[in-house]
């Protein structure tokens, strides 16, 4: 193999030595120059560019390695991966999911209050993603104000809780259908445009949508929010803060199942296929028959339901909203689990729900670097393994051949 | 064999039509009809305008202006102009693509699926539900698929995506995928671009296959070998005017065909 010729040990060497000179160069103000104020004297510690160089030399080895690897892997289209085996075979799925289920059932009596408010926000996050996998992932259109939807949902609890004393339950599905009406009345304009000019659009209606909540004051009180808003209960019960944490707890793993099964469902479906068909090829879809604008428009008020009901759980959960949390972060931070975790794929966006916002409690020691985290396990990730977490993949039908079969 | 068919009813008739990009004129005043049962052949040099002809029939280009009626089998006949590409396949037209467009990461059994959802219904409800009726329904798209597959000669690739098949094999996926809509007429995009004589021969016996079960088949092709062979009638475009029509003998010693293909000394001039 040529891996060890002359030439290619030589030509890695020097290429790493260019690197890390370029990195001694890059960071030389930073790692070098001290300056001391105090003192009035500038101090060279030329140590630290040394340690620098060597370490860049040895990371850029690495790196070779990792992208040789990922090119010369064989393509085994033949082996099942694990995670389709897990979920189409029977005898693993079962034990899979009630072990999955079991602990997440006991969790909350093992861990922290603080703990089981992260893990509902995760689950928020993981309805969300699923919501809005269904938009990106399915259908293929870039939503990049998705959280406009989640807003709507908040809103719509707490200002008909406000107004009109409505209760959660009844304001659960409200919330959702507003959801979906949003995502209509949003969807008629601008689902006429494809790729690029759709996110734009979409990251400027998320922001109007934002913006009318922040300065029309009489409809929504403006940045101050709006406070109170009752938690979930249940009649003749009373409940205290952490019963009531507990109970919103239990109520968002019923939801995440619920969001489960519809979702598979939809993806598996007359109208999941020709949302796939719709991303594929946009031309070939309609000529085979299917109507692109309904379509879209049914991807894009199905991923708004989602988010219009977890809005309303959000509020509830944290009895107080503003504008201030449906900024466009929030889109990117959906946006990013779905991609992150595998775009169209159920179990990946799961993942990438809980790594994204698990990981970052977990890592409050690093706060300060967490976006460098964040943002370089991104590019990691992108370089990598740019399908996710876990790719889609495709169902595969098993027909079984009647006498008909025969016209070959 | 074309005198006994001329008798039988038309299925495509249209009348003018013509198609302009900015000053250049695509098509004019083009007339062409497909009786039923019967593989009408459109042939001509490259840029005669064949593909926008077919973009214009199926909606994906409104010509601006002449007729094109589709005339179902003992129905009344449809004029199809400005009516949505998906409104035409459901009215029974379907087509194959010259540069192939399937569905790359579907399987091919999806692929042919998704040709079906115009001759089914389940909503969203139905999807979530899944009741009885979806159920059944869903239960008849694979297997009418499945059986599609099959009769293409492609029933090994079932759960294979489609950008791992061979190109022929694509090719037929296509037409499959075109037959899953139930149309009466199909229209054929260059089929065989890219085939050896053996994927060639083996399109040409499809082709004929199709023809049996009732399907009139509207195709455009380069291979002048297998055009000649299939088609009962041949039209002939250049520069976006029908300059011939007849059957493939007429066509083979038509003088402005052979101009048309070749040049002559006045248009080298």
């Amino acid at each position: 193999m040529a891996r060890f010729s002359r030439e290619k040990i030589l030509s890695d060497f020097r290429q790493s030595i260019l690197v890390s000179v370029w990195f001694m160069l890059l960071t030389f103000p930073i790692m070098v120059i001290r300056v001391n104020t105090v003192q009035k004297t500038v101090q060279w510690k030329w140590e630290r560019m040394l340690m620098l160089g060597v370490g860049v030399f040895f990371l850029s080895y690495i790196w070779r390695y990792l992208m040789e690897r990922k090119e010369n892997r064989p393509k085994d289209e033949d082996k099942i991966p694990w995670n389709q085996r897990l979920l189409s075979e029977k005898k693993y799925f079962y034990p899979f999911i009630s072990v999955v289920f079991a602990f997440s059932v006991f969790l909350p009596f093992f861990v922290s209050e603080y703990r089981v408010n992260v893990l509902i926000t995760a689950m928020i996050y993981v309805v969300l993603g699923l919501g809005l996998n269904i938009v990106v992932g399915l259908a293929g259109l870039l939503d990049l104000g998705y959280v406009a939807f989640y807003a709507v949902g908040a809103y719509s609890y707490a200002l008909l809780n406000l107004h009109y004393g409505i209760n959660f339950w009844l304001a659960l599905p409200i919330g959702a259908l507003l959801g979906a009406l949003f995502g209509i009345i949003l969807g008629i304009p601008v689902l006429r445009l494809r790729g690029d000019y759709l996110a734009i659009v979409t990251l400027g209606f998320g922001e109007i949508i934002r913006l009318i909540l922040e300065n029309w004051g009489k409809f929504s009180k403006g940045p101050s929010g709006i406070a109170n808003i009752p938690k979930p209960g249940i009649i003749g019960l009373e409940m205290n803060r952490s019963q009531s944490i507990l109970f919103i707890y239990y109520l968002m793993i019923a939801l995440v199942i619920f969001t489960i099964f519809v979702v598979e469902r939809l993806q598996n479906s007359r109208l999941g296929r020709s949302w796939v068909a719709l991303r594929e090829d946009e031309i070939a879809c309609q000529v085979m028959g299917i109507d692109r604008m309904r379509t879209k428009l049914a991807a894009f008020a199905l991923g708004a339901t989602w988010a219009g009901m977890m809005g309303v759980v959000f509020a509830a959960k944290t009895s107080f909203i503003n504008p201030a949390s449906f900024t466009f972060m929030e889109s990117a931070m959906i946006l990013s689990i779905v991609v992150l975790g595998g775009m169209g794929s159920i179990l990946g966006v799961i993942l990438g729900a809980l790594v994204l916002i698990l990981l970052p409690e977990e890592l409050r020691a690093f706060s300060q670097y967490r976006m460098l985290i964040f943002g370089l396990s991104m590019v990691l990730m992108m370089v990598f393994r740019p399908q996710g977490i876990i790719s889609n993949v495709r169902r595969s039908y098993e027909y079984h051949e009647p006498a008909a079969a025969e016209g070959d | 064999m074309a005198g006994e068919e001329s008798m039988a009813e038309k299925v495509l008739d249209i009348r003018s039509m013509t198609m302009t990009f900015g000053g250049l004129k695509a098509l004019q005043e083009v007339d062409l009809s497909v009786r039923q049962g019967e593989i009408v052949g459109l042939i001509g040099p490259n840029g005669a305008g064949k593909t926008t002809f077919f973009n214009c029939l199926t909606g994906v280009y409104p010509p601006d202006s002449g007729d094109i009626l589709l005339i179902p089998p003992d129905k009344k006949a449809i004029r199809l102009n400005g009516l949505k590409p998906n409104k035409i396949t459901e009215k029974g037209m379907a087509r194959t693509f010259q540069n192939i467009r399937l569905f790359q990461n579907m399987t091919a059994l999806e692929n042919i699926m998704v040709g079906r959802h115009c001759r089914t219904r389940a909503g969203v409800l139905g999807a979530i539900l899944k009741g009885p009726h979806t159920r059944s329904e869903e239960k008849e798209i694979v297997s009418i698929s499945y059986t599609l597959l099959h009769n293409v000669g492609l029933g090994q690739f079932v759960n294979e995506q489609a950008k791992n098949l061979p190109y022929g094999a694509q090719r037929r996926l296509e037409i499959a995928r075109a037959l899953a809509t139930d149309p009466f007429l199909l229209l054929l995009d260059e089929p065989a671009a890219g085939m050896n004589p053996q994927e060639t021969e083996r399109l040409m016996d499809l082709i004929q296959t199709i023809r049996k079960s009732g399907v009139s088949i509207l195709i455009i092709e380069h291979d002048m070998r297998l055009i000649m062979r299939i088609s009962d009638r041949i039209v002939v475009l250049d520069h976006g005017v029908k300059i011939a029509e007849g059957i493939p003998e007429e066509i083979r010693k038509n003088e402005m065909v052979i101009n048309a293909y070749l040049g002559t000394d006045e248009g080298a001039a």
